[in-house]
């Protein structure tokens, strides 16, 4: 019963803490990109005329979403055109359930983690949602029976599918490093250190795969320099027969996929919720000094440093988003399939050899 | 491979570039809220209904008619101006006036301000200086065409 329980609370307090972080980045990507461009961005929306630097935007959004039509096109798919967003979003909502936020937590003896499932096989559960993903775009460019619709979403299969290669491959020499596919011992596991100095991060022991990962997980936001499904500034996309809630959905489902795969960069390449040098008893410094912390104050700086991370991993996507232009359909497949793919193949080859010989 | 390097080294760079301005932005917005250098901007938004740009002196705005001392139009109904407009949206009827110093004025004196270019020739051939296009005035609009015809009373204003 009280497992139960305590699974519910988890559930809600992620969910909400990825809506919530969705709701607010719509905010930070326009402030973020009028500041990069010398503007100021959306600061009108107001209430009891307080500004908050335009932090009511979001709600002026979903406000106006709100009451927009909801219009299905005479000549869709009903059911499959109403299911599509909703697939969308619920496969990457699934994916942070894997996703720890913090050690594990002692309420009343009992140990609690603060992530909602560790299953035994975390990391493919991610992999797996993450290219389940592709459904939603694939269903909605199908069902809206409108030819840009089809475009994008083919697009978009096409793209995903490519880009999960090289998603799989950089996870592939993780797999191979790390002890286990739980991500909560990945992320324990990072909190060793490698020559006694350097956090053993695994952005340290498989700078490639990072490299990898990161361009085919921002490769799989679809966001600008690989927006080719979605075409935003010519609507040539799977979304294109979408308006009012759907279309936020989809929308939210772009953000909540930022918030993800940053969640992800940080959780199996930059130590997850682990500070350097921070032990459960405080911190020891490499070259002798120990400063002792009470486990609350460790606790609340290891979920803090989570938090960090993932707030730079999104600021750094949205800074990519605000500075490369969109690439061409064969850049796209090339870089994919002719980059990628062999670097990671490169990355799982060394990494077997660096093991091996060791 | 030295291609792919290069491009690599574009891409970082390109981050750089915009990483800067964000930086330097938010710091100078940071400045400007806590109340130091007023001066730098962070931004170079005017945010426009509540500050407007400095006008040039010489910016040709909406026109406005000039009065003589007792308030009448300086106007004397000459019809250089419609004449000379190359819009042809100046329409001026004469109009008698009692006092022997004035003796003939506009009666009728409406500009189309849809057609009107702004080229200022009629302020430019104007005698009598009493045209002029120094209201400043440049957020126009109606809702009805009808609206734009500015008349003799909405020119004298």
């Amino acid at each position: 019963m009280s497992e139960i329980s305590v699974l519910l609370v988890k559930i809600v307090v992620a969910l909400g803490w990825l809506l919530l972080l969705a709701l607010f980045l719509t905010w930070v990507e326009r402030k973020q990109s009028a500041v990069m461009q010398d503007r100021i961005g959306a600061n009108r929306a107001r209430v009891l005329g307080l500004r908050m630097f335009g932090l009511f935007q979001p709600f002026a959004d979903a406000i106006k979403m709100i009451f927009k039509e909801d219009f299905v096109p005479p000549f869709a798919d009903k059911v499959l055109h109403t299911l599509a967003p909703f697939v969308s979003f619920f496969f990457v909502a699934a994916a942070v359930a894997v996703v720890p936020f913090g050690p594990a937590v002692r309420i009343r003896g009992t140990p609690v983690l603060l992530q909602v499932y560790d299953g035994t096989a975390g990391l493919l559960f991610l992999l797996a949602m993450l290219s389940l993903g592709v459904y939603g775009i694939l269903l909605s460019g199908w069902s809206s029976r409108n030819r840009w619709g089809l475009i994008g979403g083919l697009r978009g299969a096409a793209q995903l599918v490519s880009y999960e290669i090289g998603l799989g491959l950089s996870l592939v020499g993780l797999i191979m490093v790390y002890p286990s596919l739980r991500l909560s011992e990945i992320v324990a596991y990072q909190g060793g250190l490698i020559l006694g100095f350097l956090p053993r991060w695994g952005v340290f022991l498989q700078p490639l795969g990072f490299l990898v990962f990161f361009v085919a997980a921002v490769a799989e936001t679809k966001r600008v320099p690989f927006d080719l499904p979605e075409g935003e500034s010519e609507i040539v996309g799977f979304n294109a027969e979408y308006g009012g809630l759907k279309w936020g959905l989809f929308m939210l489902t772009d953000f909540m996929e930022i918030i993800v795969v940053a969640a992800l960069a940080a959780t199996l390449f930059f130590g997850g919720w682990q500070a350097p040098w921070l032990g459960p008893d405080g911190v020891r410094w490499p070259w002798g000094g120990h400063w002792a912390m009470a486990g609350g104050v460790v606790l609340f700086l290891q979920v803090l440093s989570f938090q960090l991370k993932v707030a730079f991993f999104c600021w750094l996507q949205i800074l990519i988003r605000w500075t490369y232009p969109r690439i061409r359909y064969d850049q796209l497949m090339d870089l994919g399939w002719k980059l990628l793919v062999p670097l990671g193949l490169l990355n799982v080859l060394g990494t077997g050899l660096v093991m091996s010989l060791r | 491979m030295k291609n792919a390097f290069r491009l690599l080294v574009a891409l970082v760079e390109g981050t750089i570039v915009t990483a800067r301005h964000f930086f330097s932005n938010l710091w100078f917005h940071f400045l400007r809220l806590i109340g130091l250098k007023k001066y730098r901007p962070g931004a170079v938004t005017i945010q426009y209904p509540e500050e407007t740009k400095p006008l040039p002196l010489r910016y040709r705005a909406v026109h406005r008619l000039m009065k003589r001392p007792g308030g009448k139009p300086r106007c004397v109904a000459c019809l250089l101006c419609a004449t000379v407009c190359p819009s042809e949206c100046i329409v001026v009827e004469a109009a008698g006036d009692r006092d022997p110093e004035i003796q003939k004025t506009a009666g009728r004196f409406e500009i189309d301000l849809t057609r009107c270019c702004f080229c200022g020739f009629c302020v430019e051939a104007c005698p009598e200086d009493a045209i002029r296009m120094d209201t400043g005035r440049i957020d126009l609009a109606a809702r009805a065409r009808a609206e734009l015809v500015w008349t003799l009373d909405d020119l004298l204003r």
